[in-house]
């Protein structure tokens, strides 16, 4: 199967040249964020400060690494259940984030905000953990510390594979795939 | 009566930790070499090949296969002939939590519900003692990850649901659960007792070699039936659409109340995690 090479930041261009079902190999800077985080970024914007991180053109990843062993850069790193996340993401969308990664469906809400401001919301596989650290080159806390495991992260990753589940024309590969395998009778 | 030190059962559980988070079981590895046969999508194959590098990559580093390393869930069989001594048994097996979850690098994911202040240490671990005959002391580890874990499901059934009613409500829970357990998963299926034993039979079930059969003609037909139905609704590998939506069901069954038909689905994901020991 064909990948498609991206690199981050992501422009509304390269966004608009990826479909639904598109399985894509990502390199260059990603954010980590999970639930705690998110919350924190949210209530900064509802109280009008600056967020922690420049969020412009780039993805956030769902996860929380398990503890790097020594001489790893991270721990196991696969995706975390993106629904948790659905409160959160239209707002951060308005602040220049261009989409995330996790597994596990999006809300109407995102679906919306991604078609809105040209983003997209991709799946890495869950529980292949152990494979997609190895496509992390670099890791380094930006912000929240205190959050552990759930902290923001930096991460360079080179190849970090995915696929696109929600693209910006409304798509859902969820839905598609579903339908096209799907056995009635 | 043979005595056995509960440091020995500490030592246990924190090998049994990260063996079970390290290497994945070699019946899980088969049903994804067969499931790879019969799938038909591309992308659903590609995540099945990932899912088999992931555990050897795994296995090779000695590193956790998923991140999510799980709440430790611990089955004892405890012989009445034995005599435990050194010590307090729970605090033995949490120590053991502990000791394993902290030298094996893996994460503490457990938290107080409401304030979601992590313990630290992935403890207290979930501890199921069956006193059974003998002089031995079995031990079994099923580190539980969240994301199946809050797809699964109980339900109180009418008795004049019958096994159709069975049959419609694990279809319905794995087709609800879609692309968020992981797929492929496994379902854990319990059936009769009590509120509360039947969610422990479901969770018993998913302990069970991969692919075998329930004793009972009967069950053995229903599990197939529902691993039929299951990967007919074209989840797949993912949710990314496929045949592979289920590796396995396994149906555990326990006498009901005249008036009661529990049923209880335990989702697993494809990280079919557990290790045993007797010591």
């Amino acid at each position: 199967m064909t990948m498609k090479k991206i690199n981050t930041p992501l422009s509304d261009d390269d966004v608009m040249k990826l479909k639904a079902g598109d399985t894509v190999l990502i390199t260059g800077v990603i954010f980590t964020g999970r639930d705690a985080a998110h919350k924190k970024l949210v209530d900064l914007v509802n109280a009008g400060e600056p967020l922690p991180v420049d969020f412009t053109g780039q993805l956030i990843y769902y996860v929380g690494p398990s503890p790097a062993k020594p001489g790893k850069v991270i721990g196991s790193a696969g995706p975390t259940t993106s629904g948790r996340m659905d409160a959160y993401k239209p707002t951060l969308m308005e602040h220049g984030l261009k989409g995330s990664i996790g597994k596990g469906s999006r809300n109407q809400a995102v679906k919306d905000a991604l078609i809105k401001h040209k983003g997209l919301y991709l799946a890495s596989t869950g529980g292949a953990a152990a494979l997609l650290a190895k496509t992390i080159k670099k890791a380094e806390v930006v912000a929240y510390p205190e959050l552990g495991p759930e902290a923001i992260y930096r991460l360079e990753v080179e190849d970090f594979p995915a696929t696109v589940v929600n693209d910006a024309y409304g798509n859902d590969i969820y839905e598609e795939g579903r339908k096209e395998y799907e056995i009635t009778g | 009566m043979r005595e056995v030190n509960v440091a020995d059962i500490t030592a246990a559980i924190a090998e049994l930790s990260m063996d079970a988070n390290y290497n994945l079981g070699d019946d899980v590895y088969k049903a994804f070499y067969d499931a790879l046969e019969k799938e038909t999508s591309p992308t659903g194959k590609n995540v099945l090949e990932q899912l088999i590098t992931n555990a050897n990559i795994a296995k090779e580093e000695q590193v956790p296969m998923c991140q999510d390393t799980g709440y430790a869930v611990i089955f004892v069989e405890l012989g009445q002939d034995v005599h435990l001594v050194g010590g307090d048994l729970n605090e033995a097996i949490f120590e053991g939590v502990r000791k394993g979850y902290g030298d094996g690098y893996l994460r503490k994911s457990i938290c107080e519900p409401i304030t979601r202040a992590n313990t630290k240490d992935n403890t207290p671990a979930i501890i199921h003692v069956d006193v059974v005959p003998g002089d031995k002391v079995k031990l079994t580890i099923a580190p539980k990850g969240g994301g199946s874990e809050n797809m699964s499901a109980v339900k109180m059934l009418k008795p004049s649901d019958g096994a159709k009613g069975v049959v419609d409500f694990v279809v319905d829970v794995a087709s609800k659960a879609g692309s968020n357990p992981c797929p492929p998963i496994i379902l854990g299926v319990g059936i009769g007792g009590t509120f509360e034993k039947v969610a422990y039979l479901a969770k018993k079930a998913l302990l069970r070699e991969l692919g075998s059969s329930n004793p009972d003609p009967f069950y053995a037909a229903m599990e197939k039936e529902i691993l039929e139905k299951v990967n007919k609704l074209g989840i797949g590998p993912q949710g990314f659409g496929g045949r592979t939506t289920a590796l396995a069901v396994h149906i555990e069954v326990f006498p009901a109340h005249i008036a009661s038909f529990p049923a209880a689905v335990n989702i697993n994901c494809h990280a079919a995690r557990h290790k045993e020991v007797t010591i």
